[in-house]
């Protein structure tokens, strides 16, 4: 299956006044069409960041990208504002996390529907408007031709966020990026967007990716998992697997750290110390000062070496940057006892 | 909306008339002697006497207030000691007691100068704020930005006097300065007043950028832009129809109080350009005590200070939409 | 059973929403909590969660009276401090302490961490001016940071260590309850188990008693023994943790917890029952009559827009007859006349439906 979007070796920086805020390093992934990829990671890992990069919404005037990014092998990195106009929306579109302040409050929904696909397509407004009113229905919006003239505050949270679906559904983009689209939501509105993303994409087919710092959404929604650690890809492979029986210390400590609503309350495990600066990233592994696991890897290898992202078991799919092999990982077991 | 407009123009006319009390009580009951200034040098006891009847000056405080207002609603009756009656029709604000003319009159002739420089004014300073603030704000850090927030600063830094000044001794360019109504000829008109406007705009224009950049560098940090930018349109529009729309708003407001505040405080423009505007009548009128003529000029600026604020309440709804009325 | 240390009594709190000028006329009202009756054993730890909206956050106001209730009681300690002055609440805001979601905004910026909870110490006498510093080291270290940090500024910490400044801060009155409003969700997951884990640590060696609230259902399974579902102001079903999880009788408990998101899932549990709802929360301007969920309800009958169920234990519960009018059935002299007497109401699991039955019962149960 050859991917519709690939990133290679990706590396998105910030220059500032206190040094090089270095947000993505060295990111590599690729995705078919039909399959939803969850990034998950905490604040900072560098999931939204990366996101952004492919849809080329970073200022060039204060962002130093290098790399590849390969959507329908148009490649994005360095693409012409003029192209990237052509792309954005039509290619790829984004839904964000809070629908009350990324819909325009002046315009009615509508509009912003509207201007979304007459941006790619040369149509009449009166063509627009049946379209715009064709994707609210199809994103569940009851009474659509009447709610396409009002206001996003004249809407609840879940509907603005069937509105942003349905506006970046508008042009059928082969690539949606939900950037954390149901955190701002309650659980039960939640539960139903969840729902209508996985309905949507295999109606329309497309590759989706879904950023999110919550696992169970992830276990939810996604076909396969990257989980990303201060601006780094540490782990990846299909979500069962990376769920189940995580490779790296950091998912299955992630993994430790989440209350569950099923199963029996056992005691938290959290990981210990926070994520590092951007502007100061530890050398080795990134994530070796909070690593327990450490010194089961022989000289200190994890402070000096980087350790790149392959399979490290049989199975291909199964991506870890870890030095740990073998018997040494033991902790994928450990939390096996304590499922439900 | 009709519903709100109507209680706001209540609780308005509530708060002139709380305004024209306090001034009454300030102007009127104070100790002063207008009946003297009005009689002038050679004044006989009977004459002054004879005047402060006519003028209803020998009337209990409550009552002349009464008087007043019932001349603003209804119109009133000034009669003199023989006997002659002058009828003063509504809104009678009284008599000019230097000048002899009703109040009214002059304020209705002073009234069109004043709004001429203040809305000829603000169109300049509005327009080339907003623009200016605006590509500062799309290009902020690049030179065009750091030029335009340095001029704005040293352009406000100037006492707006000096400013006036500096135009009316310079700028000799400039058509002379004078006032001729605009439906005589609005070619005179618009020349007249160039001056004037281009020294409120100019002085204006500063502030105006500044609240526009500002703004504007607001907006287009939120969400909503970055949501049109993912959506594919040009950066063109999404300045001037995403960002535009929601960063003027706040501006709007702004620009409102400033035309009421204008409107009451044009003296310096006035007297610069020697336009005969509300400022420059009341001015004339505190120097020769010309009560009547003062009262009436604090009675308009409250008025237009309180109308303007509706004013810009309403505008409001139709720039935002979530703000609703009632 | 001993006597609770904390007691609402039929609490509601109306905001009025306010009109603007001199003549306008509001008279709308937001019924934020509308009768919620909550007991607090001492070194209990309650739960309370629901949606936005849903009134949890305003009952923890209450409770710190830092807002006065429109009705009701609230007993501490055998004292109805509900309606008691800013001078007779003094020694009251000692015992009940208050701890906020956002660790970013509620520390001030300006202030060291000395200051800040050296502050809470000196505001109630609690020591001697000469042994502060040795009790704020002393609070910092319990809270897991390093007391040589006392002169720093907040925003010297990272977002979990102010968390921890916050809870140093809330302990420095020796409290007997805090509420915890939220004190986990703006952290990111790893530190927001880090927290949780010093909370039940202070829990158990301070015996300090918790209400505790949050949206996110797994974090109050975790910490909470009893936990309260509240809806729309009102608390729609409560009982101790386990019951209340594992057999929800009321339909928003099983939409709710059906709707979180279970990672069990992928590591071959089988799937819940799926219980979609539609649509969203109603305002609490104009709640529904009757039972507020009714809009939302799949088990929705005549009798659910008419009658207000009452807070029971569900097999005790019988469907009323229809009351001649609407309005009986919702005095406070109907309610409380039935609920059950204390001692059971405390060991049970109460649900406010006519229709109350466990999650394997058939979806629409036919009133008895």
């Amino acid at each position: 299956m050859t991917p519709y979007l690939e990133i290679t070796d990706l590396q998105v920086e910030f220059p500032t006044q206190d040094g090089t805020v270095r947000a993505v390093q060295g990111l590599s992934y690729a995705l078919p069409l039909g399959r939803t990829l969850a990034i998950v990671g905490e604040s900072g890992s560098g999931k939204s960041v990366s996101s952004m990069a492919v849809m080329g919404l970073h200022d060039p005037r204060s962002t130093r990208i290098t790399g590849s990014i390969k959507v329908g092998g148009k490649e994005i990195v360095g693409m012409s504002e003029r192209n990237l106009m052509a792309f954005r929306g039509a290619d790829a579109s984004m839904i964000f996390q809070d629908p009350q302040s990324s819909l325009h409050p002046y315009f009615t929904i509508g509009d912003q529907i509207m201007e979304s696909y007459r941006a790619h397509h040369r149509v009449s407004r009166k063509t627009a408007k049946a379209r715009a009113i064709e994707m609210l229905d199809r994103v569940g919006i009851p009474n659509p031709g009447r709610r396409v003239d009002q206001y996003p505050h004249e809407f609840s949270g879940g509907m603005r966020q069937r509105a942003m679906i349905a506006m970046a559904l508008v042009n059928d983009p082969k690539l949606l990026i939900a950037d954390e689209p149901t955190t701002a939501l309650d659980v039960t509105v939640q539960a139903q967007i969840l729902d209508l993303i996985a309905d949507l994409q295999r109606d329309f087919g497309s590759a989706v990716v879904f950023i999110t710092h919550d696992l169970g959404v992830v276990a939810e929604i996604a076909d396969d998992v990257l989980v990303m650690y201060a601006g780094n890809a540490v782990e990846h492979g299909p979500v069962k697997q990376i769920l189940g029986t995580p490779l790296h210390p950091y998912t299955w400590g992630l993994l430790e750290s989440i209350p569950a609503v099923s199963g029996t309350p056992g005691p938290l495990h959290p990981i210990p110390g926070s994520p590092p600066s951007l502007l100061a990233v530890p050398n080795g592994c990134a994530f070796h000062p909070r690593c327990e696991f450490r010194d089961r890897v022989a000289d200190g290898l994890c402070g000096e070496k980087l350790p790149d992202l392959v399979a490290r078991t049989a199975d291909p799919d199964r991506l870890s940057r870890c030095h740990l092999t073998g018997p040494d990982r033991i902790f994928e077991t450990d939390i096996l006892p304590r499922l439900p | 909306m009709l519903l709100y407009i109507l209680r706001r123009l209540a609780s308005a006319i509530s708060v002139v008339i709380v305004t024209l009390v306090a001034s009454f009580a300030l102007f009127f009951l104070a100790p002063t002697d207008p009946a003297g200034v009005i009689c002038g040098n050679r004044c006989t006891a009977e004459r002054l006497e004879a005047i402060n009847e006519s003028l209803d000056l020998d009337q209990p405080a409550l009552t002349q207030i009464g008087l007043y207002m019932k001349g603003i609603v209804v119109g009133r009756d000034y009669v003199t000691a023989g006997g002659v009656v002058t009828e003063c029709s509504a809104p009678c604000l009284g008599y000019s007691y230097t000048l002899g003319q009703p109040v009214t009159k002059m304020l209705a002739q002073a009234l069109p100068v004043t709004m001429s420089i203040v809305f000829g004014g603000a169109i300049v300073y509005f327009f080339v704020g907003v623009i200016t603030g605006t590509l500062a704000a799309k290009h902020r850090g690049s030179p065009l930005d750091k030029i335009t927030v340095g001029g704005s600063l040293l352009i406000n830094s100037v006492p707006y006097f000096v400013v006036a000044l500096l135009v009316a001794l310079y700028a000799t360019v400039l058509p002379t300065s004078a006032y001729h109504p605009f439906l005589d000829n609005p070619v005179l008109w618009a020349s007249g007043l160039l001056a004037a406007w281009l020294t409120l705009g100019l002085t204006n224009a500063a502030s105006y950028t500044r609240y526009s950049r500002a703004s504007m560098i607001e907006t287009l940090g939120q969400d909503y832009i970055r949501t049109a930018r993912s959506k594919g349109i040009s950066e063109r529009r999404i300045v001037y129809r995403h960002g535009v729309r929601a960063a003027l708003t706040p501006v709007i407001t702004i620009l409102g109080l400033d035309i009421a505040f204008q409107l009451t405080n044009a003296l310096f423009t006035e007297s610069i350009f020697g336009l005969p505007g509300i400022g420059l009548l009341t001015l004339r009128a505190f120097a020769q005590y010309d009560l009547p003529v003062l009262m009436g000029g604090v009675l308009l600026g409250s008025v237009v200070l309180v109308l303007m604020n509706l004013v810009v309440d309403v505008v409001y709804t139709f720039l935002d939409p979530r703000v609703r009325l009632g | 059973m001993s006597t609770p240390l904390l007691e609402l009594d039929d609490v509601t709190m109306h905001f009025r929403i306010k009109g603007d000028g001199l003549f306008s006329r509001g008279t709308n009202k937001v019924r934020a909590v509308d009768g919620v009756s909550l007991t607090l054993q001492p070194g209990e730890t309650l739960g309370l969660v629901g949606e936005s909206g849903c009134g949890k956050s305003t009952t923890a106001r209450l409770i710190t009276r830092l807002l006065e209730p429109t009705s009701g009681k609230i007993n501490f300690d055998g004292t109805d401090i509900a309606h008691l002055s800013e001078r007779q609440l003094r020694p009251f805001r000692r015992q009940i302490q208050l701890i906020f979601q956002d660790p970013y905004s509620s520390l001030n910026p300006r202030h060291t961490v000395g200051t800040i909870v050296g502050t809470a110490l000196r505001t109630h006498d609690m020591v001697p001016k000469s042994g502060e510093l040795k009790r704020v080291q002393e609070l910092l270290e319990m809270v897991g940071l390093n007391p040589e940090h006392y002169n720093r500024y907040p925003h010297e910490f990272s977002g979990g260590q102010r968390q921890r400044i916050g809870i140093a801060r809330a302990l420095a009155a020796r409290p007997k309850v805090i509420v915890a409003d939220e004190p986990v969700s703006a952290l990111d997951v790893s530190i927001q188990a880090q927290v949780m884990n010093l909370l039940e640590n202070l829990r158990s060696e301070l015996g300090i008693a918790f209400v505790f609230i949050a949206h996110d259902l797994g974090v109050v399974r975790h910490f909470c023994d009893r936990v309260a579902v509240m809806y729309l102001g009102r608390v729609v079903e409560e009982g101790p943790r386990d019951a209340l999880y594992e057999q929800p009788h009321h339909p928003y408990t099983q939409a709710l917890l059906s709707a979180v998101p279970d990672i069990g899932v992928v590591r071959g549990v089988p799937p819940r029952e799926r219980i979609r709802l539609v649509g969203d929360v109603p305002s609490p301007v104009n709640p529904p009559s009757g039972c507020r969920f009714r809009t939302r309800c799949w088990k929705v009958q005549d009798i659910c827009a008419t009658a207000e169920p009452e807070l029971a234990i569900p097999a005790l519960v019988r469907p009323p007859a229809v009351p001649e009018s609407p309005a009986t059935a919702v005095t406070p002299d109907a309610v409380s006349a039935s609920v059950p007497e204390p001692a059971a109401a405390m060991s049970g699991q109460l649900t406010a439906c006519h229709f109350a039955a466990p999650p394997v019962a058939p979806v629409v149960a036919q009133p008895a």
